[in-house]
Order: C-alpha cells, then structure tokens, then sequence
C-alpha cells in the first residue's frame, strides 16, 4: 500500500531534463536538409504595398526560394481563421476580415509579414531579406482604441474599425436601478495592454515528406490538434492524416501560443515546395512585434449601491482593441470571458456590459494569462474598493455585506457558480495580512519618509469552458473537451496520453500522480506523454486554467475504464463474480476472502491472455476516454496587498502579499504554489512595471527589454500563500484550476493599496515610479 | 549578425596596428553593448579586433592617491578587488552594481568609458572622481573626454589602455536604476576630496557631466541638507518613456542627497 499521491509534494519530473539542459525545444529539431526562414517585416502600422523587389535579395549567398503574398494567394493557401464568432447587438456577425499569412497589398501594423526568405543558413535568410525591397505607400494609422472609429478604414469589411458592438444584460431595468441608488461610484480606466513574452519565443520547423505526401510541424505551440485542425481545414485544405503536429517542450505561452500563426503556415506550405525542411525562431524582436498581444481596454464603470452599500447595479461599457486582425480567439476575450465575470464574489442582481470591439494598426490582441478575467476582476474590485472608502465603509466590511453565500449561484450574467466559500478566504487572508497591525506599520513607514497603502482583491475565475454546447450556442466554433488515454503495457506500467499540453505546468508530474494515485502505482511506473498529433489521439490543449479540471479528468474516465475492464480479468483468474471484486491501491480483491491479484498480474493477462475470457472479452488493456464538462470551474479568493511608497522617487516596493486561494482539491501543493508564484508576478508586472506603448504613427516603443519592464524576482516580495477548499461539484478529482488566478488577482490588489497609500480615488496602470512621483507632485496640496 | 573579419592580437600595440586603415573596424573590449548592437544588426563592423586575450589590460594598480584600473579589466574584478574596495569603496561599489552577474563578468572599464553610453555607470565614476584617461596616445582629463551621446575624444584608432581614479576623502555612487533595462535612469557620484567636491551625473544627459550647482553647494558644506537645497534645472536632460527632464532633474537632488549620506556613514 503506497501513501497516498494526491495532494502530495512530489518533485517535478521534467525539471531533471530542463534543467540541465536536455530539454527538447522546437529550435533543438534539425532535420536532414534543414533550411531556415527569416520573414521582411513592415516598418509601417497602415501602407499599401506598391512593390516588392526581390532580385537583389535571390542573389544573395545561400538563398534557395523568396515567397510573397501573391505566391500564398496563387497557391489558395487561405487566411487565419477565428475561433469565436460573435454576434453582435443587431443580431449581425462579427466583421471578419481576412487574415493573410503574408500581406496581400496591404500592412495594418508594423511587424506583419510581407515576405518570407528561405536560405542555407539563419545568416544568411537575415542578410537576404535586408535586400528585399518593398515599396509602401503610408496611410494614416490609428493605435488608440477610442479613435478607432473615426479613423481612416483599415478593412474594407469593417468600414468604422468595429468588429461588433455587444451586450449582455438589461440596459433599461438597470438604468432605472441607477436612477434609484442612494450611492454611485464610477471609475473610468484603461486596462494596460501586454506583451506576453515567454521564455521560448515562437518557433515552427517543417518538413514535407515525398514518400508519405504529409507534412511533419514541429511548433512551440499550446495545442497542438487546434494548431492541426486549423491548419489543415481552414488553411490548407488537406486531411488532417496528412499534418503531424508535434508541440515538444515548450518555454511558457501564457495564451500567446494557443493561435495559429501565419509564420507556421508559410514554413509548412513552403516545405513542399522546396521540397526540404523550414524553419523558423523568432527573435526577441520579432516576438515583440508579432506575438498577440493581451488586455488594452477602455472602460468606463458604475456601481450603484443602496444607502448601506449592497450592491443594486452595475453598468459597465468598455472599448476592446483588437489590434490589426482577429487572432483565433481575440472575440471571446473581451465578451465570454469577461462580462460574464463582472458578478465576481457578489450578489449584484443586475450587471449590464457593453463592449465594442476595434480594429487598430497594432498586433494583434489576444488570450493572455487570464484572458478577459483579470480585466472584470479589475473592474469589479477597484469599484467595490473605491465605493467602500467614498461610502467610509470598511473594504472587507463591504464585501462581506454583498458576497454570495448559498451555492449553487446563478448570476445575472449567464454563469452559475457550483461552489465556494469567500467568507473562508477573506478571513483567512485578512489574518495572514494582520489587517488590525496596518495602522502601526503605515506609521513606521511615515518615518522613513514612505506611504503605506492596503488593498484587497477578492477575484473569481471561471476556467475549462464548457459544455461545449452551451459555448457552440455562444460561438464557439471548436469542442472544449479534453481526450485522454491510458496504456497498460504487459508488465504493469502506464503510458497516459492526454491532449492538454505542458509548457511549464508540470503535468508530466501532476498528471502521473493522478494515475499513480488512482491506481496504486509508483509514480516511476506512470509516464505522461503530450504535444504530438500522432501519439496522443485528440486533445484542445492548454489554456483557461483548464488542464487538470477537463484534461485530468478525461484521464480518470479512462482510469475508470481500464479498473473495470481489469475487475472482469480478475473475476475470471480468481474464479469470481466481477461483482465481488474490489479494486484498492494496486490490488484486485474478492470481497470478503484473501484472495487478490495485483495491477501487473491482471496487466500480464490482459497481454498474454493464456488463461483469459477470450470468448467475453478482448485482450489489451488499453482506454480512452472524452470529457465534456457540465460546467465552467469557479476558482475563487482573496489577495491583500500592502505597498510601501518612496515620497523621494515615486518607486513602489510591494511590502507584502498575501494570497488565499480556493482551487478546489490540490494534486500537488508544490506545483501549484509555483504557478500562483508565477500568476501574482505577472500581475504586479500588469500593475507596477509592464506597459505595451506605440506611438500615435504605430511604432512599437516598447520593443525590447530595454523598454519593457517584466518583472525580476527582486521586484516582488516573499509571497505568503495559503488555500482554502471547496471541492468542485462536477467532476470526480474536485479540482478548479491554478494557473490564471495571480495573474487574475494581482492587480486590482496592487492598485487598490497604491491609491490607498497615494490618497487618491484612481491611478492608471502601470503604476511606475515616474507615474507615481508625478501623482504626488500634483496631488501634493489635494489629497482625499 | 553580418559577417566581419575577427582578429585576436596579443598585444595593445598590435591591436592599434591592427585597426589602422579600417574606417569600419571596432575593438571589442568585453561585448556587452557591441554585440548586442551587433546581433540587432544595429552596427556592422567590418573586423572587430578582440583585446580579450591582452593581459597588460587587464590590471588593476592602487597607489598612495590613485587606483589605475586597465582598460580589460571586468566589472567583477573592480568589484571584488580589496584594494580598490579600500581605497575607493564607492568605485568597488559602483562596479557592483552595473548590469547583471553575467554582464560584470564581461564587461570592462574601457569598454564602458570608450561607448559613452548615455546611461552607463563608470562616467559618473571617470567624472566624479576627475579620472585620467591613457590611451594608446596621451593622457585625457576626464573633463575633456565625454564629448556626447556615444561620443568622446578618442581619435579613430586610439585605444583606452587604463583609467587612472584618484582617491578621495570620502565618495559614494546611488543610481535609481530604469525599471526595465536597469542602466541609470539617474545616477549621481559624489566625491569629497576636503573641501573640493566633485559631483559626477550619469543617465539624465547625452553622455555624463558634472552639477556645478551641486558641486558649488558640497564643497562649502558636505551635508545632505546641503545636497537636497539644490534644485536643478531640467533644460537639456533626456526625456524618454522611462523618466521626463523634470524628474530626471529631481532624482538627480535625490541621489546627490542620498550619495552624500552614504559617503558620510
């Protein structure tokens, strides 16, 4: 009998391999014939393509093929598609325009693709595309998602630069709540647009083969059957038999890897007709330019509040950049991830959102760590904050008065919570943070000529979207199951498939404790394969906090299928009725007797099957399964945050964060205080350092690390981390989901302590010390 | 990277000879800034002539009232270095703190001095303490050798052999570093040589220059009270996303007071 492994420390099984530099990245693929890519990128946000030159460049040592967007169209290799239609207001779709995989006669932001240079070497596709010579015609570019719509047309489908306009709830009944509520506060912000940066940059190498006519894609993707299913359906028009996807380790995505990029698309079509294979690595740069970008919205919000401060109405518009085209899930974001969250931990009976969404001469936006959620959460929080110190009630005291308390919770704005308990978490959050000792500290830190500011976030996330139904009606335009399978080989040992992939989550870890958990093994006996369309048999991949939730839970419905084709083994080599046997930790029973049969001994049968039911049952023990969920997961909690600022320089320190969270039942502790470790960075990132700038031309400011501030481990603090548990109704680990709540929580935690310290009713993110110092120079005289 | 032609000489004077002739040719001191720029295909070199191999560079020499330091000497050896830590502690500190571990394990004092790097460390240092320069050729005062942005009095072909520092009575170096890059978005050098006080600022002009206002006010009294009456003009400072000439001008009262509080604990 092992102990057991869920909810255990185990160490992660990967780290060995990526930390001593043994990892296999897409750029560590070389294949026999290797050629390499580089992509002529356009110095201009919005110009007609009048000419592109391309002698000189065919010229240069080492160059094998130059293609163009014409040579794409004249092949009928098709655009980008999206993944999402919505519709809007009046009923109408989206405006969808298309989405070339190289420019066709047109650029609408610097950095699209205009040309790709295929060479001998890396060097040498750099040095021949400087040579290739595009002639632009500038148009006027628009970077500013207000003036969008006044702005000279950069699609023709999309006339005003709007993609839709779309709502969700009453507009009249709530305006009449307004007209109603003894209180009001409104706040008008932008939420900050994101570069994703992971530590991989985006990387594609493929290779046709003669012999079998398919293609083989190595990519530094998140999902490697929606990378195939678009690719071949949408793009290129051949079976999916015919692409083998292989997504191998992969350096973090935070969303930024879930799309279809047309650099994957040029280096797999081109390498057939080079007839050798392509590849292409990003650099930094590049990644800057032509990675999606995440947030950048534009919202005004209301929260109307009876004379007590119970929350009666919320009426929120926002302004959502696209940026220049739709990436594959761009129009969920802002809409099905978003409004539906603006209820977060509260009982407001009556939310109306409205959001219209732009197109813009910038990158693309996207999914990014959080996706929609950390933009309600900012929203909701640093209203209800705002309304509790304009009404002089205390923050906590405020969200007390308005949490949901009886589950299951149906809010106004479509989504129905299973469970949660954020009474739990905000008081356990609040005694970590010794909330009654502020007073003390904010006068020490007075003496040494710093201001002290305490702020909570109490988030919600809504992770694995699902049924697929309900999201279909909504416009989902792909399944959001998870595929699993699990192979018993002979002697006992497990390969388990899943079609979540791991970029630095750990699953290969948290995924074998499940298994090994749920079938008495040893955790060495269990190995977790991924990221390869031909292994694993399907699979949506890794994004929304879905992985454990929807992909592990496809792996128990088919640990579920291999115990009870392993009870009716065992039934007949004891001589049993299957009905009498009991499967515990590694052991076959029958009940109430002696008699037993382990995992390997029924595992050996089942593939040597000399004394076995031939005539009843197949030999092999080997099953898959698919899951749908019933319903989204509801990962909630509470962060507080106190910063210290310097009146000297404006620079803030984040003097402690505390995070409670309640993610339903944990595999793996370990693991999951990491991904909150990670989560909280990149949103103190959003809230202190990280800002996404282009000029009023479109020229991207911030285009490197020198300009772009992600966080170091230095600018944040030793986080204190504790969870709560409310186990998730609707599936058989009762798991939620870990991966987007820091990210979801942070801000609006940071944000609501800095303008606690400031005195101040609003700050625009991110809060930078030159930010800060300005705030104080002008509100030097006016604080609240 | 384009291609170029790389070279190793074995000695300063073969390494001058070298680059004689060759209008697009770089020396390449420990590569921090050049080949970055190199690899964003910023600059182009033709050859670039490595002194890594060079030891008479690489020295670090602590007389009476000086601290010689070699043109290839490493950040990390400045920092390390005990004999620089006691007689210049703030230049040992400095060093400490340009960059990253990585960087100070490549990059040099001449290098940082010869790229005039509007933001980069050592100038305050080269000012601040009224530094001489050796260079293949001559001896340049420190006053006369920041020109401007990545501009200085070096000729075509002259190479930086080592940066003479003289020791002070007190001194000490605070930066308020750029979030992102981490250069200086203000870093202030303050170096009390009794009574004569000289104040070095990096990070907020083209290359780095020396506060009169600041220096004037020190050296009749080196106090922080002293330091913080000052307020400096914002004409002229650089302005870029990071910090605006106004605040660059109010962090560098700020660093001065806080450089001078140091260097009196």
């Amino acid at each position: 009998m092992s102990a057991p492994l869920i909810g255990a420390r185990v160490q992660r099984k990967e780290d060995y391999r990526f930390l001593t530099g043994a990892g296999q990245y897409t750029d560590d693929v070389s294949m026999q014939g290797q050629t390499y890519a580089s992509f002529v990128r356009s110095p201009h946000a919005h110009a007609v393509i009048k000419k592109i030159s391309i002698e000189k460049a065919l010229k240069s040592p080492g160059v094998i093929r130059i293609f163009v967007g014409k040579d794409l169209a004249d092949a009928k290799v098709g655009g980008l598609p999206c993944g999402w239609l919505i519709t809007d207001v009046k009923g109408q779709p989206m405006k969808e325009p298309p989405f070339p995989c190289l420019a066709q006669g047109k650029v609408r932001h610097v950095g699209e693709k205009v040309a790709v240079v295929i060479a001998e070497t890396q060097d040498q596709a750099q040095d021949a595309a400087e040579l290739v010579k595009v002639d632009y015609e500038a148009l006027p570019a628009v970077v500013d998602p207000k003036k969008a719509s006044s702005s000279k047309p950069i699609h023709e489908s999309a006339p005003d630069n709007v993609c839709y306009i779309w709502s969700i709830g009453e507009k009249a009944k709530i305006d009449e709540a307004f007209k109603g509520a003894a209180h009001v506060t409104r706040l008008e912000f932008l939420n900050n647009r994101l570069i994703p940066n992971a530590i991989e940059p985006r990387a594609a190498n493929a290779q046709y083969s003669r012999s079998g006519e398919d293609y083989t894609l190595y990519v530094a993707s998140q999902n490697p059957h929606v990378e195939r299913l678009l690719m071949t359906a949408f793009v290129l028009g051949l079976p999916e038999s015919k692409v083998r996807v292989v997504a191998p380790d992969v350096g973090g995505g935070f969303g930024s890897k879930i799309y279809l990029y047309g650099e994957d698309v040029v280096v797999t079509w081109a390498s057939k007709q080079i007839n050798r294979p392509v590849k292409w690595t990003a650099e930094r740069s590049e990644s800057f330019l032509s990675d999606a970008h995440g947030r950048d919205h534009v919202t005004v919000a209301e929260l109307a509040m009876d004379k007590d401060g119970k929350f009666l109405a919320m009426r929120v518009i926002t302004t959502a950049n696209m940026g220049a085209y739709l990436s594959t899930f761009a129009s969920c974001i802002p809409t099905i991830l978003y409004a539906t969250l603006l209820a977060g931990q509260y009982t407001t009976p009556l939310i109306y959102c409205e959001v219209t969404a732009v197109f813009t001469n910038t990158a693309p936006v996207d999914a990014y760590r959080g996706a929609g959620r950390p933009e309600a959460t900012y929203v909701v929080e640093r209203l209800v904050e705002t309304a509790a110190r304009e009404m002089k009630i205390d923050p906590a005291g405020i969200r007390r008065k308005n949490f949901i308390r009886e589950f299951p919770y149906q809010t106004p704005v479509a989504l129905q919570y299973d469970t949660g308990n954020y009474e739990a978490t905000l008081k356990a959050a609040q005694r970590l943070a010794d909330v009654s000792g502020f007073e003390k500290r904010k006068a020490d830190s007075l003496k040494k000529n710093k201001l002290r500011g305490l702020g909570y976030a109490c988030y919600i996330e809504a992770c694995g979207i699902a049924p697929s139904n309900v999201a279909g009606s909504l416009g989902a335009r792909a399944g959001l199951f998870e595929a699993g399978e699990v192979r018993v080989h002979p002697t006992g040992t497990v390969t388990v498939f899943t079609g979540s992939h791991a970029h630095g989550q750990g699953h290969e870890t948290t995924f074998a404790q499940v298994v090994a958990d749920r079938l008495g093994l040893g955790m060495e006996q269990v190995e977790v394969v991924h990221g390869d369309t031909s292994k694993v048999l399907f699979g949506m991949g890794t994004y929304g906090s879905r992985s454990i939730a929807v992909g592990g839970t496809a792996i128990v419905k088919a640990l579920d299928k291999v115990v009870a084709k392993g009870k009716k083994i065992a039934a007949h080599l004891m001589e049993a009725a299957e009905s009498d046997i009991e499967y515990d930790r590694g052991v076959f029973k029958v009940a109430g007797t002696d008699k037993k049969k382990t995992f390997g001994e029924v595992a050996f049968a089942a593939y040597v099957p000399h004394n076995y039911p031939l005539d009843k049952l197949e030999p092999g023990l080997n099953e898959n399964a698919f899951y749908d969920p019933a319903n989204f997961t509801f990962p909630a909690g509470t962060y507080v945050c106190e910063v210290e600022i310097d009146r000297d320089t404006g620079k803030t320190e984040i003097a402690s964060f505390i995070a409670v969270d309640d993610f339903g039942k944990i595999i793996n502790p370990m693991i999951v205080e990491g991904q909150v470790h990670g989560g909280l960075t990149q949103g103190i990132g959003q809230a202190l350092t990280e800002g996404c700038q282009y000029d009023k031309s479109g020229q991207l400011l911030t285009g490197s690390f020198g300009d772009y501030c992600i966080p170091r481990a230095s600018d944040v603090p030793s986080f204190q981390l504790d969870t709560r548990e409310t186990a998730c109704t609707h599936n058989p680990l009762g798991v939620k989901g870990c991966g987007e709540a820091g990210a979801i929580g942070a801000p609006a935690a940071v944000m609501n302590a800095i303008t606690d310290a400031l005195g101040v009713r609003d700050l625009a993110m991110p809060a930078t010390a030159q930010t800060v110092w300005k705030n104080l120079q002008e509100n030097r005289h006016a604080r609240i | 990277m384009h291609a170029f032609e790389y070279h190793r000489p074995a000695s300063s004077k073969d390494a001058v000879a070298l680059i004689k002739g060759k209008t697009e040719a770089r020396f390449l001191a420990g590569g921090q800034s050049l080949v970055q720029a190199m690899k964003l295909r910023l600059s182009s070199p033709t050859d670039l002539i490595d002194l890594g191999t060079i030891k008479e560079l690489s020295a670090i020499k602590v007389s009476g009232n000086a601290v010689e330091i070699g043109a290839m000497t490493r950040h990390a050896d400045v920092a390390g270095s005990s004999a620089v830590q006691k007689a210049i502690p703030a230049l040992a500190a400095l060093a400490g703190m340009i960059g990253d571990r990585q960087v100070r394990h490549m990059g040099t004092c001449g290098g940082s001095i010869a790229n005039s790097d509007p933001a980069a460390d050592y100038p305050a240092a080269v000012l601040g303490l009224g530094a001489t320069i050796t260079t293949s050729k001559r001896k340049i005062e420190a006053d006369k050798f920041f020109t401007g942005l990545y501009e200085t009095a070096l000729e075509p072909g002259e190479l930086i052999t080592s940066v003479s520092f003289p020791v002070p009575k007190r001194a000490a170096y605070m930066k308020f570093k750029n979030p992102a890059s981490r250069f200086a978005i203000v870093g202030v050098f303050v170096a009390d040589f009794g009574g004569k006080v000289r104040v070095g600022v990096t990070g907020a002009g083209a290359s780095a220059f020396r506060q009169a206002d600041l220096e004037k006010a020190l050296s009749a009294k080196f106090t922080v009270e002293a330091a913080a009456a000052i307020k400096v003009k914002p004409d002229g400072l650089n302005n870029d996303l990071h910090a605006s000439p106004e605040y660059r001008a109010h962090l560098i009262t700020v660093m001065a007071k806080r450089a001078v509080e140091a260097a009196l604990k």
